[in-house]
């Protein structure tokens, strides 16, 4: 019993660790559902990126080439690689989930609803976050999603980054810093780094530059933001319509009504 | 083509008296002329209502209800159905403004004693229409079957489960299942879109047809029955049509436009109207980080987590609710209107809204919230107080406190 009891606790420690440093900041980006480009984009870099291991089960490719505008036989030759699949077909992939499960410790999860799950921030700020960690089976892992099971696969885009000294916490809370120059104290008095893995560099470099990447991550979130909900600007389009039928339908209520009550005291 | 449309009347009206239930209820019901904004709720309920009613059966068509398509027929309906999106936007924020109304349309009751004699059974009627609606509610919440729908489930069937002797029992009845399932999905489906709306439509007749045997009470909580002109109409009184079906348009394309503002440009209410984790299909396995109901039980939610044990939690959020039946009963003030109430009413009153909404808050938020450094869980403990002494201590300070005159007729600024 006590035997157990120590195994578990072994087991829970470095969540408990993990628990105790602070959470990494997600980047506040806006997304754009009406920037066709973007959306175009996002969708071959999912395609020839993600689409091996992640589905897209609740849309269709046809809806795909409308709501992009991109023709037909372009989604057909270029963004479809799977031969039997026809254009009104839902996105699905051929990965077998058991034994993904096998290779990567969990299924890789369909991605349709991934943003309106975490939020288009978390997903943009996890795929920039991969750095080098030996321990980790695939080499990498994550500074959102720790131990994730999934391995760099933009890799050959970004490079590999590596765990750099970071801010480190002041006693009021605040960013730790040198009270005569006001740069920041990454080191303590051995010279030993305060946050060891605050700050993530590229330490291989990948055929992008780092603002390339951060564009192409952009890309690629937006286009997952938007197939999410495909729908979201027709809606905003058709509220407005909507809301301004409704502040007209107010004025004649507001006049029937006085006309009515006019009399009554 | 009117002499016919009226000679068919005439001759409906000779089988089947619809003359006499229209001006029953309608031209020749008679309304206090006072009313005020918080009387626009009832209305508003009632329309809310027949939204879930038709946009329901509409989603009804392409639904699935089984364990392994309902999440994606749900997205089928929100992509490949026509306007599908429209009709399910419509339905999940219709039920939160649902809740939304129907809580405003209770504390108009309580701020002008609306559930005093000869009301009270209006209040009960209303008091079992809100019972079956958070029941129709949660098990509507089950069904897109995601998450929050599964845990939640879970959580909520489960609490049945602290009842001694027979919970387990009970539980797994419920479920139809050892585990919320497929069977549990199904089983809550049949009594989402069939059951309970039938018991929900009958109690709604019933509290309107006990409402319109009375009359409506009035901000002032003045009986207009009590002073009549020569032929036998309240002085007080308006003719429901036209004055307050005119009046009440305004009311609903008002309520329309913010209902449209969420559906809209907000759908998901920041999590609080369609939870993040529900985008995310039901998985047995994998437990959320933070389960939470919808913003609207979370108050009794809070209540329930703020006992240490799971009977006393249950048996404090089961009393929390039975308490409202007995309200008319509470109340011994001679006044109706908290206008014409003493201070002890007010301060009573304006504690336990504040209560109910930090509740609310509370339950919304993980167990292990602080807030102004002290931990949630007291707070609740303290609120849930605050809740109960406001109906448990009404006996006596509606007894004691000293009332105002109630003027002979409503008062209209």
């Amino acid at each position: 019993m006590k035997k157990q009891l120590l195994a578990l606790v072994l087991l829970v420690a470095p969540a408990l660790v993990f628990a105790s440093e602070a959470k990494w900041p997600l980047d506040n980006v806006k997304f754009d559902a009406n920037n066709k480009a973007s959306l175009q984009h996002g969708a071959q870099l999912f395609m020839n990126y993600c689409m091996g291991c992640h589905s897209l089960q609740y849309e269709r490719y046809e809806r795909l080439s409308k709501g992009l505008d991109i023709p037909e036989d372009m989604v057909m030759r270029y963004l479809k690689f799977d031969p039997n699949a026809k254009i009104g077909d839902l996105m699905v992939n051929s990965m077998p989930t058991k034994q993904a499960k096998e290779w990567f410790g969990a299924a890789p999860p369909d991605l349709t609803l991934e943003t309106r799950a975490r939020g288009p921030q978390w997903v943009y700020t996890y795929l920039r976050t991969f750095y080098k960690d030996p321990a980790r089976p695939w080499g990498v892992n994550n500074k959102v999603f720790p131990d994730v099971g999934m391995p760099h696969v933009l890799m050959d885009l970004q490079g590999l980054q590596e765990c750099a000294p970071g801010s480190a916490v002041a006693e009021n809370g605040g960013v730790r810093r040198d009270p005569l120059t006001g740069k920041e104290v990454l080191f303590d008095g051995d010279g030993k780094p305060l946050n060891p893995c605050g700050r993530l560099k590229v330490s291989v470099p990948g055929k992008l530059t780092p603002q390339e990447y951060d564009q192409t991550v952009y890309d690629l979130v937006n286009f997952l933001n938007y197939i999410a909900e495909p729908m979201q600007e027709q809606r905003k389009h058709t509220g407005i319509f909507v809301l301004f039928f409704l502040g007209i339908l107010f004025v004649f209520a507001w006049l029937l009504n006085r006309e009515y009550w006019k009399d009554v005291h | 083509m009117i002499n016919m449309l009226v000679g068919l009347r005439g001759w409906v009206d000779e089988r089947l008296p619809i003359m006499r239930a229209w001006n029953t209820h309608m031209g020749k019901y008679y309304a206090p002329k006072n009313f005020n904004f918080w009387y626009f709720f009832g209305v508003l309920s009632l329309l809310v209502l027949v939204n879930q009613l038709l946009t329901g059966i509409w989603l009804t068509m392409s639904f699935t209800p089984t364990s392994e398509n309902a999440f994606a027929s749900v997205e089928y309906i929100m992509r490949d159905v026509d306007y599908g999106w429209i009709i399910r936007y419509m339905h999940s924020t219709g039920a939160s403004a649902f809740f939304a109304v129907v809580y405003l349309h209770m504390f108009r009751g309580l701020l002008y004693g609306s559930y005093k004699k000869p009301r009270e059974l209006v209040w009960i009627f209303g008091m079992l229409i809100y019972l079956a609606l958070m029941a129709e509610g949660f098990m509507g919440y089950v069904l897109p079957w995601g998450q929050m729908s599964y845990w939640g489930a879970q959580v909520i069937v489960s609490l049945f489960g602290a009842i001694p002797v027979v919970g387990d029992a009970i539980v797994q009845w419920v479920r139809g299942d050892f585990l919320i399932s497929g069977i549990t999905l199904n089983r809550f489906f049949a009594l989402h879109v069939v059951a309970i709306p039938i018991i929900l439509l009958a109690l709604v007749v019933l509290h309107i047809l006990a409402l319109h045997e009375v009359g409506s009470n009035n901000p002032d909580g003045v009986e207009i029955k009590k002073k009549k002109d020569a032929n036998g109409i309240p002085l007080d009184g308006i003719a429901f049509h036209p004055y307050y079906t005119v009046h009440d348009l305004q009311a609903v394309v008002v309520f329309l436009f913010v209902f449209c503002t969420i559906i809209f440009f907000f759908p998901e209410m920041g999590g609080y109207f369609l939870e993040h984790a529900n985008f995310e299909q039901a998985n047995g396995l994998k437990t959320p980080e933070h389960i939470a109901p919808v913003w609207y039980y979370t108050p009794f939610y809070a209540m329930l987590r703020a006992l240490p044990s799971k009977l006393g939690g249950f048996a404090v959020m089961a009393a929390a609710i039975a308490i409202m039946f007995v309200l008319p009963w509470l109340d011994r003030s001679p006044v109706k209107s908290w206008r014409y109430k003493g201070g002890l009413t007010k301060v009573a009153l304006l504690s336990f809204a504040v209560a109910f909404i930090f509740l609310g808050y509370l339950g919304s938020k993980p167990a292990d919230l602080e807030v102004f450094g002290i931990a949630g869980v007291y707070w609740a403990r303290i609120l849930t107080m605050v809740y109960f002494a406001f109906f448990i201590l009404m006996p006596i300070y509606t007894a004691i406190e000293k009332t105002k005159p109630v003027p002979e007729r409503v008062t209209t600024k």
